[in-house]
């Protein structure tokens, strides 16, 4: 590659970088300087708007729930997908094509026609068992399966699922242990990326918690824009950060390692720097 | 590593091997057989290697002995106990598998003291016992790193120590040396002999390089539609082999068409006996030896009546292997380099066959190799 073209590519992929970084962060940038700007033209710049979102109470309460939820939802879908999607790879895969039809068909059904779908249900549940926001994770379940299922079959077909797990059950792995000890922990990426993907799709969520008349964070969110345009907008920004922070962890956690510290082996004589390869 | 030092640190490991016997073993995939009767009898201590091409069953034997699949008929008896119904995990087996199996989230400590600890061994002998079993192949220095920090020969030694370190009671591998280069894999080879004589378990290894199971193990099963075509020490497959699919596919063989008349078969003038005298009489072709061949010094017409020009010469080391055109077919010769070198293509040789017994062959079609 010659020392122009070199450098041509350096400059488009800073203006990649600057593009696509303006894309996201002007935005927020927007955003928190909407939610800090005071109450009248000419005001001082104030954090008023950050300070008082712990001030009300329904919204500490929304944004509870939603984390309840994120977390019950990512549980629930590790749960359900994970141990069904080893399975299939390893013992039925003729039904791989049809589980994998099955989790992306949330992706072409609105979700109004869901919602319309589900409702009757939900309203048997609030009746007969119990009416509480936590059973919108059922939903929510549904709603994450296509993204998980890409995610996790992305981590799956990075490793070599049989041969780990006949080796694992050669020493004397039963299923279980093949599953959480000896597959999982090499997927953690893809692991994290489901559940990212989950709790993101969670917190974000408006149009099934609306229309079956559940308060979440984004309910909440366009309830008190209405009344507190500044306090919603920071409450936004903040849900940004939180899923940010979030990838900035499974960036850390997606890293191969590199070093081993020595005393991890506990081997009774001394490690050799080097030996035949 | 001495070989004492891997002895005595396998001295607290050993366990004397056990007699395996698969019997009467049938396996169909999809109205595919893979396994048509298989049976194999191992000694205790014992390396055998199942030898064959592509889709012969090799591996579905093995497979089968793991547990890692079932077969539809037929038994697998471990030590005078049947474990064809048994799971994997509670077979006693260890196994060293074609492609990397090492777990890359554990380190190759960890790796080889999984199945201890799958075994419910405490901490501290299982830091020993793992300890022990990579000093045995070598790797004591690499304890702490991953599988992506190893190559494929160091990978492949760990997984062995990995299968040894639980104690089984049969080895298992599963071409283990397919993945790697030509130098590490004779190097390795003969590690896993070394480490399967020291710790003495009867070992079952599927290969279909002839060359790496005539070299290591101690019986050679060539396998051939799904059963064992023909069993034993790998100088016995090599120079008497008992069927033609044996002869063409262990070792490189020249097919010479000839006739066959009273018990001896006729090629180009050359009588040579039959292995199985009493064949039919009536055109054969004749599955003779590349080191039956050889080039007569100029003018001996009777002894060597074949006249042919020779068109190349690989050198193999100390051998060459010549190949000399007759006109309608060519025909192998392995030569002493030294005799080979004096052979440039194009020059005209005379040839002739030992009369070693021969097998012939009517079906023309040959065996897929490897």
């Amino acid at each position: 590659m010659t020392r122009a073209r070199r450098l041509r590519l350096r400059v488009f992929r800073v203006i990649v970088l600057v593009l696509g970084g303006a894309f996201f962060l002007v935005p927020i940038g927007a955003m928190f300087e909407f939610s800090t700007r005071g109450n009248r033209v000419g005001a001082p710049r104030t954090l008023e708007a950050w300070t008082t979102i712990v001030t009300y109470p329904d919204l500490l309460g929304a944004i509870r729930d939603s984390l309840g939820l994120a977390t019950i939802t990512s549980v629930g879908m590790l749960v359900l997908l994970l141990p069904t999607m080893i399975w299939v790879r390893l013992r039925l895969p003729r039904l791989k094509r049809t589980i994998e039809f099955l989790c992306l068909l949330p992706l072409t059904i609105p979700a109004i026609v869901l919602v319309v779908g589900l409702s009757p249900v939900y309203r048997w549940m609030a009746i007969n068992l119990v009416d509480t926001i936590f059973l919108l994770s059922f939903a929510y379940l549904i709603l994450v399966l296509p993204f998980a299922y890409r995610a996790l079959d992305a981590g799956l077909s990075a490793i070599d699922v049989k041969t780990l797990s006949e080796a694992a059950r050669s020493l004397g792995a039963g299923w279980g242990t093949v599953m959480f000890r000896v597959i999982a922990p090499n997927m953690a990426s893809a692991l994290l990326n489901a559940c990212l993907l989950s709790v993101a799709l969670v917190l974000g969520e408006f149009t099934f918690a609306n229309l079956l008349s559940y308060l979440n964070l984004q309910v909440e969110i366009f309830q008190l824009g209405l009344a507190n345009a500044g306090t919603s907008i920071a409450v936004s920004v903040a849900s940004l950060m939180f899923a940010f922070i979030l990838l900035v962890i499974l960036s850390f956690f997606g890293r191969p390692r590199k070093r081993v510290a020595p005393e991890r082996t506990g081997l009774p004589y001394p490690i050799a720097a080097a030996g035949p390869r | 590593m001495t070989t004492t030092v891997a002895a005595a640190a396998v001295g607290t490991a050993t366990r004397a091997g056990v007699e395996v016997r698969l019997e009467n073993l049938q396996r169909r995939y999809a109205g595919v057989t893979a396994l048509d009767g298989l049976s194999l009898t191992m000694a205790p201590g014992e390396l055998v290697a199942l030898l064959g091409p592509s889709g012969c069953g090799k591996t579905t034997a093995l497979r089968l002995v793991a547990g890692l699949e079932q077969a539809d008929s037929g038994r697998v008896v471990v030590g005078g106990e049947d474990v064809t119904g048994q799971p994997t995990n509670k077979r006693d087996v260890g196994m060293v598998f074609q492609a990397y199996s090492l777990f890359p989230h554990l380190t190759a400590w960890q790796n080889v003291a999984f199945g201890l600890q799958m075994r419910k061994v405490d901490a501290r002998q299982r830091r020993q016992r793992a300890g022990e079993m990579l000093e045995l192949v070598g790797l004591s220095g690499f304890a702490d790193r991953f599988a992506h920090q190893l190559s494929g020969g160091q990978q492949q030694r760990v997984a062995l120590a990995r299968a040894l370190a639980i104690q089984p009671k049969v080895l298992l591998l599963d071409e283990p040396l397919s993945a790697l280069d030509a130098k590490v894999r004779a190097r390795l080879r003969d590690e896993i002999r070394r480490v399967q004589l020291e710790v003495g378990i009867t070992t079952l290894f599927v290969s279909h390089d002839q060359e790496e199971a005539l070299a290591i193990a101690d019986r050679v099963g060539v396998m051939h539609s799904g059963r064992i075509e023909q069993l034993g020490p790998p100088t016995t497959i090599y120079s008497r082999p008992a069927t033609p699919f044996v002869a063409e596919f262990v070792g490189l063989t020249n097919r010479l068409p000839g006739v066959v008349r009273g018990g001896e078969v006729d090629v180009r003038g050359s009588r040579l006996p039959l292995v199985q005298p009493d064949t039919a009489d009536g055109p054969a072709i004749a599955l003779v030896r590349p080191e039956a061949v050889s080039v007569a010094s100029g003018g001996e017409t009777a002894a060597a009546p074949l006249v042919g020009t020779v068109i190349a010469t690989a050198f193999l080391g100390a051998t060459s292997r010549v190949t000399i055109d007759l006109g309608d077919i060519t025909v192998l010769a392995q030569l002493p380099t030294s005799e080979a070198t004096a052979l440039p293509a194009g020059t005209r040789v005379r040839i002739a066959i030992r009369a070693d017994p021969v097998l012939i062959s009517r079906d023309e079609a040959a065996p897929e190799r490897a």
